[in-house]
């Protein structure tokens, strides 16, 4: 029998996106309504993904196959493995709460607000469920309008840079990687199946190649050094929303597309310029972790975090092995819901004293003590505290790091010490010390809403710290066939 | 009734040429205030061509005149393709034609004759016909810019265009009589054996062809024949631009696929093959440059989206030159996608366009969103289409032409392709910037006729539509290409 839930997870809140758009401005309260039920209502078509799932079977599941185009043999094919099964639930619960925590601090276009999200949403379900390449490649690069737009229209003074840069940045990423794709559609005889991808046998050139263009892509995407400076630009302009989404589920795009994409695809590249990625990755833990460290715009500052951060992802791809894989991705999941927070956190501050900058605040505890509170939790996650989320994906990475190379791990654990020190120096810096400002005094707590919000999140950082146990189950078995596709030699072609 | 036979095939055209005069002569006799009869007419014509040419054989390719005219099944689907165009163009020129004194009969009748030219073009299986109907549609375009002749904008880019066009068709004529020359023959068909056979003198051959190539670029407005197209663009009236931009952007693909391809592009043809590949690489890449490097310094967005045509030109000719069918269908596909994005855009600068006022500047955008969601939404479907950014249509014309690229061997093609398209990209979204960030100068409410609203509605629509199900456009092209040009 064959499942439609992956139609659903993608279709319902793009659906229910238009369905807001047309409400149109008139009406605030009922477009929030509405997005609000369609977020929910995407969450809930995708519970099933998670009881239903098959622990023990490495194959792709819940797979739909119809023919999309015929004259390019494209199909519009839909499966997921483990890793997708993770990325979509963290994608839909995101998907919630941004909507709750936009309720009121959007007051302008409010439906468009919304829709765009929602429709982002579903486009993003699209790249994780898609088993068909040109499929992936429409909706990853769909992703960029919505997303556009939220920058541009709900962003900061300075939005329209960051939104074009943004655009043009991971637009010239992803062009060369159709190039790419279109080439491996002629020589696999005429499909763009990824599944036919994994067999295509190809010579080392050729190999080098398609990765490169990849690697634009999603180094673009991820973002690695030194293609990063799109990301603190686009970060600091965004609405909470944008950054939340950004931070929480487009950055995973680009680890997702090495993982479904480069590894299997062209393994032997992959082994081969092995070095040079973790080299960049490297390059990302260390210094970024030393930039962030003197940024004085707190949403810079978790910006640079999340490019540092995402540099242990890299990292433990590219190390090839179960534990590096399982870290990756589970640092991907809680890199989520950690700078989701983190991103949440500022907002929360900012919608009360319009300032992201360090020196403006100080004393905050005093007057927000539960917000403080929260804050702490995240900050500490963010860090990487053993007990949380933070801590789990770090902690695999740097052990399968420790069995290739101690050089390696020496820098990659500068991270403990580097995020440590600028996530808690930050937190001193706002919240402890004495009030300085005098609009600080005027500062209250938490509303319910927002406690809404944190505390889901909060739960989520402690649960997947304390028991990652079932996320790992669910890996387990899609690590190991993605490793197998990725084996060096078995689809080189030698003698071209 | 034996004369009547040849007749058959031609049908379409022999009821359009008919229904022109007749219009020309009825239109005498109608008041100013009921020239809408006449506009209901020309409408009822172009239905009634769409009727016969829907209804007529499609088996394969059908020859008339002892060889002069050919119906096959690309000509039919062009032909369609032009009849649709030109009707979407009337029902949004006229509002704006009504508001500048040139809701009159002769602007009818001369975009009927234009469309003539172009379905003999489409049609045309010999030099004669085909530089006859290139002549017919030219000469309608020139007087169709120079309608308005109080505005000296409009004179000066008629002037332009006529003494370009005359040039051009110079030089095409020069190098069809060379081409008779060499091959003793003005049949494309018998010229393409003639060439097989190896009997004709290469060395007239080849510079036939170059004369050939550089009329057709002119008529194209490829790369380094496009001198003309920014001007014109800018100062003919828009809803004449409208015209000249879009549909004969479609007769002018199939006089490519005619002369270059059934003419010079047969089996034993080999060396001439790789003789115009190249002049179309050249002229392609150049294109793809200069189009999209010169538009992201336009402040006027005709004459922005003038440059944008000629880097679209710049795509099609990859699509032909990559050859074979997945080729000629790339570009075919490519130019009717082409087509229906220029229809919307001009179709939003006629929206915006008041009595006495002309929407042209790109800061006549500013803040559309909010004068108006669902327009903005529409030229933001159009923009992203231009730009080649998925989900919507105009990214699968790209692919399609992309991949008939990379498949002919040409993989560096394809990578400069992507990179000028990227650098297309900018100026596409500084428009989606204007109507989406910034906030309107002008906040006076649109009013649309309902024509217009249903019509630009459903070409904006057509682009997110067919974007999703681009397969049932493309299978189309395909199997019109498989069935023609044998």
């Amino acid at each position: 029998m064959e499942s439609h839930i992956l139609s659903l997870v993608i279709w319902v809140p793009i659906f229910a996106g238009l369905a807001v758009l047309a409400i149109g401005d008139r009406q605030p309260q009922a477009a929030r309504v509405l997005a609000l039920i369609g977020a929910l209502a995407g969450l809930l078509v995708a519970l099933p993904l998670w009881t239903r799932f098959d622990r023990g079977v490495a194959d792709f599941q819940f797979m739909e196959l119809t023919p999309w185009i015929d004259s390019f043999h494209v199909n519009y094919h839909l499966g997921i493995d483990g890793m997708s099964l993770l990325l979509i639930l963290l994608n839909c619960i995101t998907t919630v709460l941004v909507v709750i925590a936009g309720w009121e601090v959007i007051k302008e276009r409010v439906s468009q607000y919304m829709a765009a999200f929602l429709i982002l949403s579903g486009f993003m379900n699209g790249v994780f469920c898609a088993l068909d390449a040109l499929l992936f490649y429409v909706f990853f690069e769909a992703t960029l309008i919505p997303m556009f737009i939220i920058i541009g229209v709900w962003g900061g003074p300075n939005r329209v840079y960051a939104a074009v840069k943004f655009f043009l940045y991971t637009l010239m990423g992803s062009l060369l990687s159709l190039v790419a794709l279109i080439y491996l559609f002629s020589v696999s005889g005429g499909s763009f199946s990824l599944l036919d991808f994994y067999d295509v046998q190809l010579p080392i050139g050729a190999q080098k190649l398609i990765f490169m263009a990849f690697m634009v892509a999603f180094a673009v995407k991820v973002p690695m050094w030194p293609v990063h400076t799109w990301l603190p630009d686009a970060h600091v302009e965004a609405p909470t929303g944008g950054s939340v989404v950004l931070a929480a589920i487009m950055l995973k795009l680009g680890g997702y597309g090495f993982l479904r994409l480069s590894l299997p695809i062209v393994p032997d590249a992959s082994h081969e310029l092995a070095g040079f990625v973790i080299a960049l990755s490297l390059i990302a833990v260390v210094y970024i972790g030393l930039v962030a460290l003197v940024q004085a715009d707190m949403k810079k500052l978790i910006a640079y975090s999340s490019i540092s951060h995402m540099g242990f992802v890299t990292l433990g791809i590219f190390i090839f092995s179960a534990q590096g894989l399982e870290g990756a991705i589970l640092q991907m999941v809680s890199h989520g819901f950690i700078s989701a927070a983190m991103f949440l956190c500022v907002g929360v501050m900012y919608d009360r004293m319009h300032s992201r900058l360090i020196a403006d605040y100080g004393g905050v505890a005093n007057k927000m003590p539960v917000f403080a509170a929260l804050f702490m939790l995240f900050a500490m996650a963010n860090s990487g505290l053993p007990g949380t989320s933070g801590f789990v994906g770090e902690w695999l990475v740097i052990l399968a790091t420790m069995k290739v190379s101690f050089w390696y791990t020496a820098l990659a654990a500068t991270t403990l010490i580097f995020g440590a020190a600028y996530t808690l120096w930050m937190y001193k810096r706002v919240i402890f010390g004495a009030v300085t400002n005098p609009h600080v005094e005027e500062l209250t707590d938490l509303s319910r809403r927002e406690m809404l919000v944190l505390g889901v999140l909060a739960v989520a950082v402690l649960a997947m710290g304390l028991w990652p146990a079932p996320l790992g189950e669910v890996l387990h078995e899609s690590v190991g066939e993605i490793l197998r596709l990725a084996a060096p030699g078995r689809k080189l072609l030698i003698g071209l | 009734m034996e004369f009547i036979t040849p007749f058959m095939p031609a049908c379409a055209e022999a009821f359009l040429l008919a229904m022109v005069c007749i219009i020309l002569l009825l239109d005498l006799f109608v008041p100013d205030e009921r020239r809408w009869i006449t506009y209901a007419l020309t409408l009822a014509t172009l239905l009634g061509c769409f009727l016969i040419t829907g209804f007529t054989d499609w088996g394969g390719e059908i020859y008339s005149f002892s060889g002069m005219f050919v119906a096959d099944p690309m000509a039919n689907i062009l032909k369609l393709a032009i009849y649709i165009t030109v009707a979407v163009v009337l029902v949004y020129s006229q509002a704006y034609i009504r508001a500048r004194g040139m809701f009159r009969g002769e602007f009818f009748v001369l975009a009927l004759f234009a469309m003539l030219g172009m379905m003999v073009m489409v049609s045309a299986n010999h030099l004669l016909t085909l530089y006859l109907g290139l002549e017919l549609l030219s000469l309608s375009l020139y007087a169709m810019i120079a309608l308005q002749r109080d505005s000296a904008v409009a004179t000066e880019a008629a002037m332009k265009y006529f003494v370009l066009g005359a040039l051009a068709s110079g030089m095409l004529l020069y190098g069809m009589s060379m081409m008779y020359g060499a091959t003793g023959t003005l049949e494309l068909t018998r010229m393409a054996a003639v060439i097989a056979s190896d009997s004709a003198d290469s060395t007239i051959l080849l510079f036939a062809l170059v004369f050939i190539v550089a009329g057709l670029g002119f008529k194209l407005s490829a790369v380094p024949f496009h001198m003309w197209v920014p001007d014109v663009y800018q100062g003919a009236p828009t809803a004449v631009t409208l015209f000249i931009g879009s549909a004969p952007k479609l007769a002018a693909f199939a006089f490519v696929m005619r002369l270059l391809v059934s003419g010079m592009g047969g089996a034993g043809a080999e060396y001439l093959i790789a003789q115009w590949q190249w002049m179309l690489i050249i002229m392609a890449v150049l294109s793809l440059a200069i189009g999209n490097i010169a538009a992201i310094a336009q402040t006027n967005l005709k004459r922005m989206l003038a440059y944008s045509t000629i880097s679209h030109m710049g795509f099609l000719l990859l699509g032909v030159l990559a050859g074979g069918n997945d080729g000629y269908a790339s570009a075919m596909f490519y130019v009717i996608v082409y087509v229906l994005m220029t229809l919307g855009t001009f179709g939003m600068i006629l929206l915006l366009s008041r009595a006495g006022f002309e929407a042209d500047q790109l800061d006549d955008f500013r803040g559309l969103n909010a004068r108006s969601p669902w327009y903005a939404f529409m030229m933001l479907l159009l923009m992203f289409s231009m730009a080649g950014v998925p989900p919507a249509v105009g990214f699968y014309a790209k692919l399609s032409v992309l991949w008939a690229v990379v498949d002919a061997g040409f993989v560096w093609l394809a990578v400069i392709a992507v990179v000028f398209s990227l650098i297309g990209a900018f100026y596409y979204l500084r428009i989606v910037k204007l109507m989406y960030f910034d906030e309107p100068v002008d906040r006076s409410p649109l009013a649309p006729s309902t024509s217009m609203r249903w019509v630009l509605s459903a070409n904006g629509m057509a682009m997110l539509v067919l974007g999703i199900l681009p397969g049932g456009l493309m299978a189309l092209c395909e199997y019109s290409i498989a069935l023609s040009l044998r």
